[in-house]
């Protein structure tokens, strides 16, 4: 959408024309300059390093342990079965991958002799770590916005109690550093927490939940004053109008005022969750091996730095891109 | 026996500064009758007529609606306010909802009508205001005129027993204001309870059985419309019936 673009003169097809190729002329310079700098500085770079981080594969031996002769090979689809005699009669069974079987009947085997290869793959580190950003941050968007809800709900209301608490805590949410709320949640609050279970006999929370819970309350306090902001926003005579007809202040909120507000509520939300991704880089200080943690762990062993970091950043565009557009989708669906 | 029975109301707004909006206004109005208000601007109409459901609440006096004193606080107002239908001079109809929707809305929640009831007796009320063929658009597709009757078919939707108007037509293009007028004479006749606060002169004659003339906060002047036109006692009304006439 344009902003009052029918205010000002009209644009020829000329005008649109010689921006666009300004735009694209500049990108082309902007990215060749990004490759000569690249190749000019000292550094090797080693691209094809990276996609083991994302998935891992690793072939191992299945050997045998025992002296002996192979006395059968039995197969049946994908698995063949080894079974190899010692000589004191004693047998012993090995079940195998078909395809990469590497002894016949009748071939002498010594101990730790390779009967075939297997091969697991997993996920690699940088994966691992994107799923883990991932996670965190949806748990923490939901729980900041169920927060924020019903502190943005509070905080307008007549009830002093509930609206002194709610400023309360936006205003010392707001007003710290998250890296210190979440050094506090884990080290102080999580320590005292998980003392007291062990005491208990219950099991310590993982340190996720605590990197959670902080997202989510340092998100919560945004959130609700997004809220307000969009709940004010709607016009008076639209609570008046439903109240007029019986409906009770709960009863207004939901089926009219919120749905109404939601469509300004969404743009500030999304740059709000947006925020949130980026700042849950901070959960590495805490042992959290999100995205960023496991990119310096995969720098410092793969020695690639400027290959694995450039990654990070795509890696935490593709999230918050895909979020983004998942907004606007919801922005259009909301009318 | 009146079905509204107000006496010596006041209400005073303290914010940004001092008015005394309504002071000690008294009236009954019986089953089926309509009651003008007219006055100058900032004279307390509005006030006094969001006073008869609540939606400011009077500092002193007493007002029965249908048997009860709404002034209690431990009153059932929402029960109240399904049984006094208001339609407003900006209309205020749910954007986010189509018309179906917003007549559907109160009856399925408060009423508790079923979706199919709810959908049978408003598009009744749709046809009655002639407007049924829109009844799947949203308020903003609507014409003013369009709109307001619309808010009519919402308000009585509620089957409510009294009908309270504030400047319903004082939003619209002169040639919308008619359509408007005569959805209400309509319900007039129907034997309708109404309260209408309006600047239509013309809709008080023909279709007021009384006329109350408000300035600053008081009820100054009170009578038929016979009365009111052509023989009015008070030197104020006399004025403001020469301005707007
Ligand atoms: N919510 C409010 N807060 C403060 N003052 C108010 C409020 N509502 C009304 N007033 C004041 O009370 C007085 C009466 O207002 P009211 O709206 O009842 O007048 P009215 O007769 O309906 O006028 P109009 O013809 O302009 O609608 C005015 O002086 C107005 O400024
Ligand atoms: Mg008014």
């Amino acid at each position: 959408m344009h902003f009052s673009s029918a205010l000002d003169r009209p644009k020829g097809k000329s005008y649109f024309l010689l921006w666009r190729t300004v735009f694209a002329v500049g990108l082309v310079l902007v990215l060749w300059g990004m490759y000569a700098a690249s190749t000019s500085v000292d550094y090797i770079w080693r691209w094809n390093r990276v996609p083991q981080y994302f998935w891992y594969t690793e072939v191992k031996d299945i050997r045998a342990s025992l002296e002996g002769e192979v006395r059968a090979v039995e197969r049946s689809g994908a698995t063949a079965t080894v079974i190899i005699e010692g000589p004191g009669g004693e047998e012993e069974r090995y079940d195998v991958p078909a395809a990469t079987l590497r002894v016949r009947k009748g071939d002498f085997i010594s101990p730790g002799d390779s009967l075939a290869t297997e091969s697991h793959s997993r996920p690699g580190l940088l994966l691992e770590g994107l799923w883990i950003t991932l996670k965190v941050s949806a748990l923490a968007i939901v729980g900041g916005i169920v927060l924020g809800l019903f502190t943005g709900l509070a905080r307008i209301s007549v009830n002093p109690a509930l609206r002194w608490s709610a400023v309360t805590y936006i205003e010392i949410i707001r007003g710290s550093p998250l890296l210190v709320q979440i050094f506090l949640w884990y080290f102080v609050v999580g320590t005292l927490v998980n003392k007291i279970l062990t005491k208990w006999g219950f099991n310590p929370i993982d340190p996720l939940w605590y990197g959670v819970v902080a997202l989510a309350i340092f998100t919560g306090a945004y959130v609700a004053e997004i809220v307000r902001a969009g709940i004010q926003s709607v016009h008076r005579g639209q609570m008046e109008a439903a109240r007029s007809l019986g409906l009770t202040y709960a009863q207004a909120m939901r089926r009219v005022i919120l749905p109404q507000a939601m469509r300004r509520i969404l743009p500030p939300l999304a740059g709000q969750f947006i925020s949130l991704i980026k700042d849950s880089s901070l959960l590495g200080v805490i042992s959290i091996r999100e995205l960023t943690k496991a990119s310096r762990e995969v720098v410092s062993s793969s020695l690639q730095p400027f290959e694995i970091w450039i990654v990070c950043a795509v890696l935490y565009l593709v999230l918050t891109f895909t979020l983004s557009l998942f907004v606007q989708h919801l922005e259009r669906k909301a009318i | 026996m009146p079905i509204i029975s107000v006496r010596n109301i006041s209400k005073t707004f303290y914010l940004p500064h001092p008015v005394h909006a309504v002071r000690e206004v008294s009236l009954d109005i019986e089953p089926g009758e309509t009651v003008v208000v007219i006055g100058p601007s900032g004279s307390g109409k509005s006030t006094f007529l969001r006073c008869l459901n609540r939606l400011e609440y009077a500092d002193s006096g007493s007002i029965i609606v249908d048997g009860v004193d709404i002034l209690d606080p431990d009153c059932d107002i929402n029960a109240i306010r399904a049984e006094v239908g208001m339609v407003f001079q900006s209309f205020n109809l749910f954007p986010h909802m189509t018309v179906l929707e917003n007549l559907n809305l109160a009856q399925q929640v408060v009423r508790k009508r079923s979706r199919t009831e709810a959908e049978k007796r408003s598009m009744e009320l749709l046809h009655k205001v002639g407007i049924a063929d829109k009844h799947a658009v949203r308020p903003d597709q609507l014409s003013g005129g369009q709109q307001q009757r619309v808010a009519i078919a919402r308000a009585l939707a509620m089957d409510p027993k009294i009908m309270l108007f504030d400047e319903p037509t004082s939003a619209l293009d002169p040639e919308m204001v008619g359509e408007v007028l005569d959805v209400m004479k309509q319900l007039a006749r129907e034997g309708m309870t109404m309260v209408v606060v309006t600047h239509e002169m013309g809709f008080a004659r023909e279709v007021a059985d009384r006329v109350l003339f408000m300035d600053h906060g008081v009820v100054l002047e009170e009578g038929t419309p016979e009365h009111f036109f052509t023989n009015p006692q008070h030197e104020r009304t006399q004025e403001f019936l020469s301005q707007i006439l």
